[in-house]
C-alpha cells in the first residue's frame, strides 16, 4: 500500500519536473557574473543587479536571470562553465574579476552562441563581447576638474588624493590633470588614499599640516572624501568656500549634496548601478526591435543638489 | 653612539652594548624625525606631532599586547580582522541601543564593554585553539583572521556599517579632545603601555612569558602552567585589540571590509623592530612603543615629500624596517662579541 503511494507520489513529481523544464526551455535565460561584493561599491552594484532581476522578470514572464557572485578570478569561471553546462544560457552579463584570467572563458561562452555582454572591466581581446557597458573613469577627472575650474580662481591651491594605484586610478588623474592644466590652479601634491576612509583621514591630516593654503580637495572617491571631511573638520579648516570632490554616487553623499551641504557640493558619477543599465540592455537585445550590440559608455553626470534626488537609493548598502 | 658610551662611563663594557642594543630603535626614530624636519619644518609642527601620536596608539596598543604574544613563542594574525570585527559589532549594538538607551553616554559605554567582552573572548578562542586545540599559532589565527574579516563583510552586507549620527557626537570627543595639551587616545597608549612595562618586567607572569618563550619544555618542567599562561597572552592580545577598537571606532564612525586591513602585520613590525625576538624569549615594551612611532613616523614623512614616487611608498617602508632591525641586530652582535 504505501510503496504504491509512494511510487505514485514519485510518478507525479516526475511528470511536473518534466513538465517544469519543458517550459523552462522556451524561457530566455540570461546569465549574470560578478564579484562576490567585498567592498561597498561592489555591495551596491549586488544590490541593483537584484533589484533590475526582480524588474525584468516581472516585466517579461519569459525572462529568467541567474545571478551568481564569485570570490575569485578562476570560481568566476567556473561560475561561467556552469551556466553554460548547468543552465544553457541564451546571453552572458559578465562583470570581469580580472581581464587576463576570464577572457577565454567568457569566449569559450560565446562559442556556444550566447550573447556577451560585458560590464566595466574590458576583456583582453577585442570583438569577444556583443554589447559593452562602462562607466568612464577619464570623464569622471575631466568633470571634476571642469568642476574646480568654476569654483577656482588662478593661483588657488588644491591638493589630490588618489585610489589606488591602478589603470583605473591613472586614467581618472591623468585626465583631471590634463583639464586642470593651464587654468593657474596649482595642484599643490597629490598622494594614494587608496579608496579608504581611514587612509583619506590620514593623508589629509598630513597635507593640512604640510600646506597652511588649501582651497580645495579632489578626493576623486565618496569614501576618501569622508576620511577627509573628518581630517578638515578637526583641524577647524572646513570654513572659508573650502570643498571637496568626491566620486561614484555613494548614498550618504548624494543625502547630503540633496540636504544643501556645502563642504561636498557635488559628487561625480561612477555608478554601481550600471549592471542593471547592462541588464536592460541585453533582455532589450531578445526583446526590442532596435539593435543593440555596440559600446554603451556611460556620462560621468556632475551631481548637483538639483539632480541629486534621482541618483539616490536609500535601501542600497552603497 | 658616543654619547651613550659617555652616559654609562662608570659601567663595565658589557653593560655598555647592552645600552647600545636598547637604545637603537630610539636613535632610529630621532633620525627619522630629523630627516622629517629637514624635508618640511611643518613636520615638528604640535598639531603633526599630535596627529603622529594620536595615529600611532592604534598600531602601539596592539603591539603592545602582541609584544605578550610573541615573547611567550605565539604570534597572532587575527588582530587586524579582530579590531574590524569588534568596531563592526560595537556600531551594531550602539545602533540597535538608540532606542531604549537613547544616545547619550550609556550607549557609548554599552558599545565599550561588548567590545572589551568580544576582544577577550576572540583571544580566548586564539589561546585555547592554541594551547588545548594543540594547532599552531599561526595557523589558528590564520584562520580566525579569515573568519573576523568575512563577519564583518557579512555583518555590513558588503558594505559599511556607520554609527548612529547623534551617537556620534556624543562619542567623538573619545578621539579628538585633549586632556592637558595630549588627545585622549595618547592617555590610553601611555596607560597600556606603562601597564604592559609592569606586566612584563615586574611579575611573575611577565617573567614566564619569557621562560616559555626561550624554551616550552624546560618551563613546563618547571611546574609553569604553559597552557594558561600562554592563553592569558592571547586574552591580552584581545584586550589591547578591544582598546585600540574603543579609540578607532569615533574616529570615523564607521566599520567596514577595509578596516584594519595589515594592521597585523604592522604590530608585529612594530614588536619586532622594538627589539623582541620574533621565536620568543625575550620582550621589550619599550622598543615595541618607538617600533609603531617609527611605523607611524615613515608613513608621514612619505606624505610630507614628494621627492619619492608615490608608488615606491612601500619599498621606502620596507627598506626602513629592514635597516631598523638590521642596526639592532648588529648590535646585539657586537654585545656578544665583546663578551665572549
Amino acid at each position: 500500500m504505501l510503496m504504491k503511494k509512494t511510487l505514485g507520489v514519485m510518478a507525479v513529481t516526475g511528470a511536473l519536473a518534466f513538465a517544469g523544464s519543458a517550459i523552462a526551455q522556451d524561457k530566455i535565460k540570461i546569465g549574470v557574473s560578478y564579484p562576490t561584493p567585498t567592498h561597498a561599491w561592489a555591495a551596491g552594484m549586488n544590490w541593483h543587479a537584484e533589484q533590475a532581476e526582480k524588474r525584468l522578470e516581472a516585466l517579461y514572464p519569459d525572462v529568467d536571470l541567474i545571478l551568481v557572485n564569485s570570490p575569485d578570478p578562476s570560481a568566476q569561471a567556473s561560475a561561467l562553465e556552469d551556466l553554460v553546462s548547468v543552465h544553457q544560457i541564451d546571453a552572458l552579463v559578465v562583470l570581469p574579476f580580472e581581464s587576463e584570467p576570464l577572457t577565454d572563458p567568457v569566449l569559450n561562452v560565446k562559442k556556444s552562441g550566447a550573447w556577451i555582454t560585458v560590464v566595466d572591466r574590458g576583456l583582453s581581446q577585442p570583438g569577444i563581447e556583443d554589447l559593452y557597458v562602462a562607466g568612464n573613469n577619464p570623464e569622471l577627472g575631466r568633470v571634476s576638474a571642469k568642476y574646480m575650474k568654476t569654483r577656482l580662481k588662478d593661483g588657488d591651491n588644491i591638493v589630490v588624493l588618489r585610489g589606488i594605484p591602478t589603470v583605473i586610478d591613472n586614467e581618472r588623474f591623468d585626465a583631471f590633470m590634463e583639464e586642470i592644466e593651464g587654468s593657474g590652479i596649482n595642484v599643490l601634491d597629490h598622494k594614494h588614499a587608496n579608496w579608504n576612509r581611514d587612509d583619506g583621514f590620514e593623508v589629509m591630516q598630513d597635507f593640512l599640516s604640510r600646506f597652511p593654503d588649501i582651497d580645495a580637495v579632489w578626493a576623486q572617491d565618496d569614501d576618501i572624501a569622508i576620511g577627509v571631511v573628518a581630517a578638515l573638520k578637526q583641524a577647524g579648516r572646513d570654513g572659508d568656500g573650502m570643498f571637496v570632490v568626491g566620486g561614484a554616487g555613494m548614498k550618504e553623499t548624494i543625502k547630503s549634496i540633496m540636504d544643501g551641504d556645502t563642504l561636498i557640493p557635488v559628487d561625480v558619477l561612477y555608478p554601481p548601478a550600471m549592471i542593471a543599465t547592462a541588464m536592460d540592455a541585453t533582455v532589450a537585445a531578445f526583446k526590442s526591435n532596435g539593435p543593440v550590440a555596440g559600446r554603451y559608455i556611460l556620462g560621468a553626470t556632475l551631481i548637483t543638489p538639483e539632480n541629486a534626488e534621482s541618483y539616490y537609493f536609500p535601501e542600497s548598502p552603497f | 653612539m658616543t654619547s651613550a658610551s659617555e652616559g654609562t662611563a662608570g659601567k663595565s663594557p658589557r653593560r655598555i652594548s647592552v645600552d647600545l642594543k636598547t637604545l637603537g630603535p630610539a636613535l632610529a626614530l630621532l633620525l627619522l624625525c630629523i630627516i622629517g624636519f629637514l624635508l618640511n619644518p611643518a613636520f615638528v609642527s604640535e598639531g603633526n606631532l599630535t596627529n603622529l601620536l594620536t595615529r600611532s596608539a592604534f598600531i602601539g596598543i596592539i603591539a603592545v599586547g602582541a609584544t605578550f604574544v610573541i615573547t611567550a613563542g605565539g604570534i597572532d594574525l587575527s588582530v587586524g580582522s579582530m579590531a574590524a570585527a569588534i568596531a563592526g559589532v560595537m556600531i551594531i549594538v550602539m545602533d540597535n541601543a538608540v532606542e531604549t538607551l537613547g544616545t547619550g553616554v550609556p550607549t557609548v559605554l554599552l558599545g565599550c564593554g561588548v567590545a572589551i567582552i568580544l576582544g577577550i573572548g576572540a583571544g580566548w578562542i586564539n589561546g585555547v585553539l592554541t594551547t588545548k586545540g594543540k594547532i599552531e599559532a599561526f595557523i589558528v589565527t590564520l584562520g580566525t583572521m579569515g573568519i573576523y574579516r568575512s563577519l564583518v563583510t557579512y555583518f555590513a552586507d558588503g558594505g559599511t556599517l556607520s554609527l548612529n549620527f547623534e551617537v556620534r557626537g556624543t562619542y567623538r570627543p573619545v578621539y579628538y579632545d585633549s586632556f592637558l595639551g595630549l588627545p585622549f587616545p595618547v592617555w590610553v597608549f601611555i596607560a597600556v603601555a606603562i601597564c604592559g612595562w609592569l606586566l612584563l618586567n615586574r611579575t611573575a607572569f611577565g617573567r614566564y612569558c619569557t621562560a616559555i618563550g626561550s624554551n616550552e619544555a624546560v618551563a613546563k618542567y618547571s611546574a609553569i602552567n604553559v597552557d594558561r599562561i600562554k592563553t592569558l597572552t592571547y586574552i591580552i592580545q584581545g584586550l589591547c585589540v578591544a582598546f585600540a577598537t574603543i579609540i578607532y571606532v569615533p574616529r570615523l564612525g564607521s566599520a567596514s571590509a577595509s578596516t584594519g586591513v595589515l594592521w597585523e602585520l604592522e604590530a608585529i613590525a612594530a614588536v619586532i623592530i622594538g627589539g623582541t625576538v620574533l621565536k620568543g624569549g625575550y620582550g621589550r615594551i619599550g622598543g615595541t612603543i618607538l617600533g609603531a612611532l617609527i611605523l607611524t613616523t615613515i608613513g608621514n614623512i612619505l606624505n610630507f615629500t614628494d621627492m619619492i614616487s608615490n608608488y615606491l611608498n612601500g619599498t621606502m617602508q620596507g627598506l626602513i624596517i629592514i635597516v631598523a632591525v638590521f642596526l639592532q641586530r648588529s648590535d646585539w652582535k657586537l654585545g656578544k662579541n665583546k663578551k665572549s
